[in-house]
């Protein structure tokens, strides 16, 4: 009986730390790890008929929303995305049915929607990476993660929320076909002569804005224009060749650690 | 519309009871060219060319126009709206399911209508209402919960509630229904649902409803052939009844010719869209255009434009009627396609009399003499054009009488990558059958996206206007954007083009040339149809962006 009793006690006592812990789980961020494979798996295979027709194959086919970044402005938890998904949105997303296997699924595959890749890379260590970073790849002459670096380049405080493992490999090593097109030199002459060159950060059938070489912002009038090219070749040099693999795993590794949290 | 009503016509719409002073009667729909300052149908007229008859804008004045009115939506979302206009008086429904009635002068509110869709409705593509439909003093709108409502035209209060489907089986209304006659016509969503899709016609006075035509025929009826039997060496998952969960939505308003009494509606996706194996056939009557005999229902003829789709080429793009196409007798209802090509049928028979690719295509190669697409499918993996949303898609073309022009808001290069896969229909279900992945310059490349940070940029497709020759379907001219467009085009008896884009600008062009004449940055993407109309003496324009509805003048 007192055995029966103690069980009882200790499964109560379980139960409750059990319960607590999941719900510490939940609340926690979440890393690949935390998720199993096989969950992910199926998980990409329900986004693939149900979400991607609106979501798109990349997470990004809604306007201001990304899926890849893993992290939801409506959604903090797993239970608030299971909420979420189950109750749709008023601005448009619809309410879905799904099974519990389904939304175990579908949420464990939105949280690593950007590292689906992962198993392709080598990952190193974050912190070596960081030195990589700062001395031999000299990143932060044109790069910026947080309130450090230069402004020339792409800001990379959340590249690890936005760029997978293996799209970040890509960019060291290849950086010319990795190059979102929006982020191309461009060379601009005004009608009076003025030269500006640096990176675009936005264009549209009007105007164009502009990053230029002395980290000062501009916004042009394509109508007073006299030249506007775009070049295809990024300025960033390939480290294919200048670092080792274990310092690109490294470095992928410190990027990957960039999520854009405020320090 | 340029020819005028037969004597027997108006005299049997004179007979019907909605035929009272001061209301909108049949003849004043079917007339409605002959009232400039009014929009009285989705598109302005049974012929929907989107073609206002005003023309006190003009080419040399149109950079004087200033705002004069704004009206704020209160609900955030895709505002796709479409205004009515009578008599002075603006209908417009908000999302989810509001209409609401204003002095389309200043923009106040005579009333606000409420009503909340059913909690389990379920909408794919974002919980859209483009607009209404009006005759007597009465509105009608569809609803996302697939209601269809009567609703009072001076007071705003409900008069009558008719279900047209069940949410349960994933139906939806989002577009504006047509009055023709005693009818009032609507069709439903749910084309990514494994609806079977339908057109209905209720009475305009009591909601019962009077002919149903589906758009997917059951196996004894004529085209039902169309849905094959699956191979009984089939190595895949094959549907043997995929016809029940076969699509066919109809999601756009669709047009009317008095003279034939026939509509003419287009049909969505084919369910599920993009898994052809499991559906063997042409799929009819999806991504087709029907005509319908408007009192009964009958179908008189069809079109299908994208034969077994696997690209989600629906074809529910407004239906535009010219008459005497080509300096023929030949009366037509032409049709920019999503599959990206631009038709010309015989609008009483359906004879295919051009087809023509108005942006990049390469699902198939020609046409055969009956205007059979020869189809083209791209290896595993190899980018199709247009992309899945469409060389076009639904929003309102226009037809000017004066250009002999039709105008179109296209996507130019732009494709998909298309993953066709087994889909099981559940009801309630999403039910696509595989997916695409857009075809961008930097493969795996995350963030994609447009406004208001362009970075797909010129890479991966843009938007423009084309101005097209219906009796050739050759280009006349291009008004390229560097984002692409969800707006719709109006055109004027000035001359004046009408539109915007998801930059958020609405401008005015030169019909006859594509020269930009004026254009005003509103802030948020454009996603409707301009209307104009006029009270007293004066023009206006309103247009939706983001959330709010500005009108615009030029001042006194």
């Amino acid at each position: 009986m007192p055995r029966v009793r103690l069980t009882v006690a200790l499964l109560l006592f379980l139960g409750m730390f059990g319960v607590c812990a999941s719900q510490a789980l939940a609340q926690a961020p979440l890393h690949d790890e935390q998720y199993p494979q096989a969950d992910i798996a199926y998980g990409a295979a329900i986004y693939g008929s149900k979400c991607v027709t609106c979501h798109g194959a990349q997470g990004d086919g809604i306007g201001g929303v990304n899926l890849r970044s893993g992290t939801f402005r409506n959604a903090v938890t797993d239970r608030d995305l299971d909420r979420f998904i189950r109750a749709g949105s008023p601005a448009g997303m619809p309410a879905f049915d799904l099974d519990s296997a389904e939304m175990t699924g579908v949420i464990a595959y939105l949280r690593n929607m950007n590292a689906v890749d992962a198993a392709t890379v080598a990952r190193g260590d974050a912190a070596r990476g960081q030195a990589v970073y700062d001395g031999k790849g000299a990143c932060a002459k044109c790069h910026r993660v947080g309130g450090i670096g230069s402004h020339v380049a792409p800001n990379l405080t959340d590249i690890g929320a936005v760029r997978s493992p293996a799209s970040l490999q890509r960019s060291l090593l290849d950086p010319n076909g990795q190059m979102m097109p929006i982020n191309r030199p461009v060379r601009v002459v005004t009608k009076d002569g003025t030269v500006i060159n640096g990176r675009r950060l936005n264009e549209d059938t009007y105007g164009l804005q502009i990053m230029d070489d002395h980290e000062r912002l501009h916004s042009l009038v394509k109508a007073d224009l006299r030249e506007y090219t775009i070049a295809k070749v990024s300025p960033m040099p390939s480290f294919k060749g200048t670092l080792s693999d274990g310092e690109v795993a490294d470095l992928v590794a410190y990027l990957l650690s960039l999520k854009g949290q405020l320090p | 519309m340029t020819r005028g009503l037969s004597l027997a016509f108006v005299v049997a719409l004179c007979l019907l009871p909605l035929c009272a002073d001061g209301q909108v009667t049949n003849q004043r729909l079917a007339a409605a060219p002959n009232e400039p300052q009014n929009w009285l149908t989705y598109s302005g007229n049974y012929y929907s060319t989107r073609y206002s008859p005003l023309a006190q804008i003009t080419p040399a004045n149109v950079k004087n126009l200033k705002l004069q009115w704004v009206y704020q939506a209160p609900v955030a979302g895709n505002w796709q709206t479409s205004p009515l206009v009578v008599d002075g008086v603006m209908y417009l429904t908000q999302r989810l399911n509001d209409v609401v009635a204003l002095d389309a002068t200043t923009g106040r509110a005579f009333w606000i209508y409420h009503y909340t869709p059913a909690a389990d409705r379920i909408v794919c593509c974002g919980a859209n209402n483009r607009g209404l439909a009006i005759l007597g003093s009465t509105l009608f709108m569809g609803t996302l919960d697939a209601q269809l409502i009567a609703i009072d035209a001076k007071s705003g209060h409900a008069l009558w509630k008719t279900a047209v489907a069940s949410t349960k089986d994933g139906y939806s209304i989002t577009h504006a229904p047509l009055v023709v006659k005693d009818k009032v016509i609507v069709g439903v969503g749910g084309g990514e649902y494994g609806i079977r899709g339908f057109i209905a016609a209720y009475d305009v006075n009591t909601g019962k409803e009077a002919w149903r035509f589906y758009t997917i025929p059951a196996p004894d009826e004529p085209g039902g052939n169309t849905w094959q039997r699956c191979p009984p060496n089939s190595t895949g998952f094959c549907d043997p009844e995929a016809w029940k969960h076969g699509g066919g939505s109809i999601w756009m308003t669709g047009s009317y010719d008095p003279q034939l009494n026939l509509t003419y509606w287009g049909v969505g996706n084919v369910g599920p869209d993009y898994n052809g194996a499991q559906r063997p056939g042409d799929n009819l009557y999806t991504d087709s255009v029907v005509a319908l005999d408007a009192d009964t229902g009958k179908l008189r003829w069809h079109y299908q434009f994208t034969p077994h789709d696997v690209y989600d080429y629906d074809s529910v793009q407004v239906p535009v009627l010219i008459d005497n196409w080509a300096n023929t007798r030949i009366n037509v209802v032409t049709w920019a396609n999503r599959n990206g090509n631009f038709y010309v049928l015989d609008r009483a028979t359906g004879r295919f009399l051009l087809g023509k690719p108005f942006v990049k295509v390469n699902w198939m190669s020609e046409f055969d003499e009956r205007g059979r697409p020869m189809q083209t499918p791209q290896p595993e993996g190899q980018p199709t054009y247009p992309g899945n949303q469409g060389g076009t898609n639904w929003y309102s073309p226009s037809y000017s009488t004066r250009t002999g022009l039709f105008y179109v808001s296209a996507w130019e290069d732009y494709a998909s990558i298309y993953y066709p896969a087994p889909s099981q229909y559940k009801q309630g279900s999403n039910f696509v059958g595989g997916g695409p992945r857009n075809f961008g310059p930097v493969p795996g490349a995350p963030g994609l996206g447009r406004a208001p940070i362009n970075s797909w940029t010129e890479s991966a497709g843009h938007g423009a206007v084309l101005a097209l020759d219906p009796k050739t379907g050759d280009r006349k001219w291009t008004f390229a954007m560097t984002d692409v467009t969800d707006a719709g085009i109006l055109t004027t008896a000035s001359d004046l083009l009408f539109t915007g884009g998801r930059e958020g600008y609405f401008q005015a062009l030169d019909a006859r040339t594509g020269a930009l004449l004026w254009k005003v940055n509103l802030g948020a993407a454009i996603n409707s149809g301009p209307v104009s109309y006029r009270v007293g003496t004066r023009q206006y324009v309103s247009i939706v962006s983001g959330l709010s509805l500005s009108v615009f003048a030029l001042d006194e």
